[in-house]
């Protein structure tokens, strides 16, 4: 495996946007889950496809465009999504949640339409959907790369802050802090991190990486700090077990990583039960 | 010395959509006070304490803290704030005691800094003077509502805070702590000269230490120093509450250790 890695540009893609998304997707994650936002992560991986797809479309349609990296129409529209879901929460003050929905159809419709306009692109869209360990390219990498210093700039420069509107919102609104300005690079942020994700684990599985590692992280870590740093490992080991098996095996690395999470979580659940239960007797 | 004027409540007036909820409230605390809100459910208090805290803005009448304007005020970390029995907070939060006690000084370090010099300290000061420093390392959902509450108002004192704002404080922790918590209350006033304003239904265990009153209903039919409030007659109290109150005695025990 370390030989064919060392001996195949697309692997070293692959593993190295892998290895670098394992550390920023649990750590946004983190806060992700503990504001309760997981579902607005879910909705804003659908705007993401939308973007995907409508790239796709355009240079399918205009060969002049024939090689644009759907990337970056696909970072453009989980962006503007976040925005969008920002606005719409707060329209709806007493309907959080209605946000979520309406992006999400607002997503998947407008990539049907991309879709059938095209008259598919099956394996390009396969591989957006589920992950790939061989469409990932060296400009993929150096985007993934790009998102990551920006994610791990923005959380240890605005840690403290993050971790107060995290934890009592009108506690930090009554200090004085500016949570809707930060509210919404967060948002923003997060786009970026799902836009990022997505050419390893795929649109549809995005928000298993950003919640399932820090699922299985809150049932051991003592405060927040050990919190991120569960979240990562369990993030990290997902990705590369995944990506591992996806390449032996000639699956979809989505499917693996999601499966080996959700394989890490249960282990963390029974495992925990399980001290509990001797302890209990002792 | 003068005693500086921390809030300067100028007939303030709020409504949410179509429910008027504060009229015409004018209010003044001064360094030193301890100001006990009195009012029943209802009555406003939670709202007027808001705008104060910025969180709401009156929708007629001017709020100056600390002699400025509160739009512009930028000093909030001198206002600790303490709300009622948080219904704010996620009980699953994956915190400890002092990241919860440390997340008070955010204000204090200021953006993009990091922490304080002397931080370590004043967080475990600030659980000493709450007698929680023992769950310094535990996580903050494994706690009763009791010592939560005390880890919130450890929260609150960490940032050595001019003005300490509580919100019925004491709803959550056991009889027989209500007594030391009001305690340690008076000590913050009286030793290190902190400002109080206590929104509370408890007044007969805190009166001794309180130095002024205010009574609310949707408008505030009383406000002065603590001896006047108690020769009002109980008809007067019980007008402006529509039910019957209970008044402040004298006799009580906070300070008879």
């Amino acid at each position: 495996m370390i030989e064919s890695i060392l001996h195949y540009d697309f692997l070293q893609n692959a593993f190295l946007s892998g290895i670098i998304i394992g550390i920023i997707a649990p750590l946004l994650g983190v806060f992700i889950v503990v504001r309760r936002l997981s579902l607005i992560a879910d909705a804003l991986s659908h705007v993401t496809l939308a973007g995907i797809a409508g790239s796709l479309y355009i240079s399918q349609s205009f060969a002049a465009l024939a090689t644009l990296n759907p990337i970056y129409l696909g970072i453009i529209s989980a962006v503007g999504g976040s925005v969008f879901i920002e606005r719409l929460r707060r329209l709806y003050k007493h309907f959080e949640e209605l946000a979520i929905p309406i992006i999400m159809s607002a997503g998947l419709g407008m990539s049907a339409i991309f879709i059938s306009l095209a008259q598919g692109f099956s394996t390009d869209l396969f591989s957006y959907l589920f992950g790939s360990v061989s469409a990932v390219s060296r400009q993929d990498l150096w985007i993934v790369l790009g998102i990551a210093l920006l994610v791990l700039v923005f959380i240890s420069m605005f840690y403290k802050e993050l971790f107060v509107l995290s934890f009592d919102e009108e506690y930090a609104k009554a200090s004085g802090l500016p949570a809707k300005t930060i509210h919404l690079f967060f948002m923003i942020v997060t786009a970026l991190v799902i836009a990022a994700s997505m050419r390893i684990v795929g649109i549809l599985l995005v928000s298993s990486l950003i919640t399932l590692p820090v699922a299985a992280s809150i049932r051991i870590a003592k405060g927040f700090k050990q919190t991120i740093f569960f979240a990562i490992l369990f993030g990290e080991l997902a990705v590369v077990v995944g990506l591992v098996t996806a390449f032996y095996l000639n699956l979809a690395p989505g499917g693996t990583i999601v499966v080996t999470s959700i394989l890490i979580l249960l282990f963390v659940i029974i495992g925990k039960k399980m001290v509990m239960t001797i302890r209990a007797k002792n | 010395m003068a005693q500086q004027l921390l809030i300067e409540l100028q007939d303030v007036s709020f409504q949410y959509e179509f429910t008027q909820v504060l009229t015409d409230i004018s209010l003044t605390v001064r360094e030193g006070d301890f100001l006990a809100l009195l009012g029943p459910n209802g009555s406003g208090k939670s709202t007027l304490l808001k705008i104060i805290l910025g969180l709401l803005k009156p929708t007629k009448g001017t709020v100056k803290l600390f002699g400025e304007p509160s739009s512009t005020f930028k000093h909030r970390e001198w206002i600790g704030y303490v709300s009622q029995k948080s219904n704010s907070f996620n009980a699953g939060f994956p915190a400890t005691v002092k990241e919860v006690v440390t997340s008070g000084l955010t204000k204090k370090i200021g953006l993009f800094k990091r922490h304080l010099p002397n931080q370590q300290e004043l967080v475990i000061n600030s659980l000493k003077a709450v007698g929680m420093e023992q769950f310094a390392n535990r996580n903050i959902g494994e706690l009763s509502g009791g010592q939560q509450q005390r880890v919130f108002i450890a929260r609150a004192l960490v940032a050595e805070p001019k003005l300490l704002i509580l919100d019925e404080p004491t709803v959550g922790i056991d009889h027989e702590n209500v007594q030391s918590f009001y305690d340690m209350l008076t000590n913050l006033n009286e030793q290190h000269h902190m400002t109080m304003i206590l929104v509370t239904h408890d007044v007969d265990t805190v009166a001794s230490s309180i130095s002024h009153v205010a009574c609310l209903n949707q408008t505030i039919h009383f406000h002065g120093y603590k001896d006047d409030y108690d020769s009002l007659s109980e008809d007067q109290l019980n007008a402006w509450y529509g039910h019957a109150v209970r008044k402040i005695h004298h006799d009580n025990k906070v300070k008879q250790k």
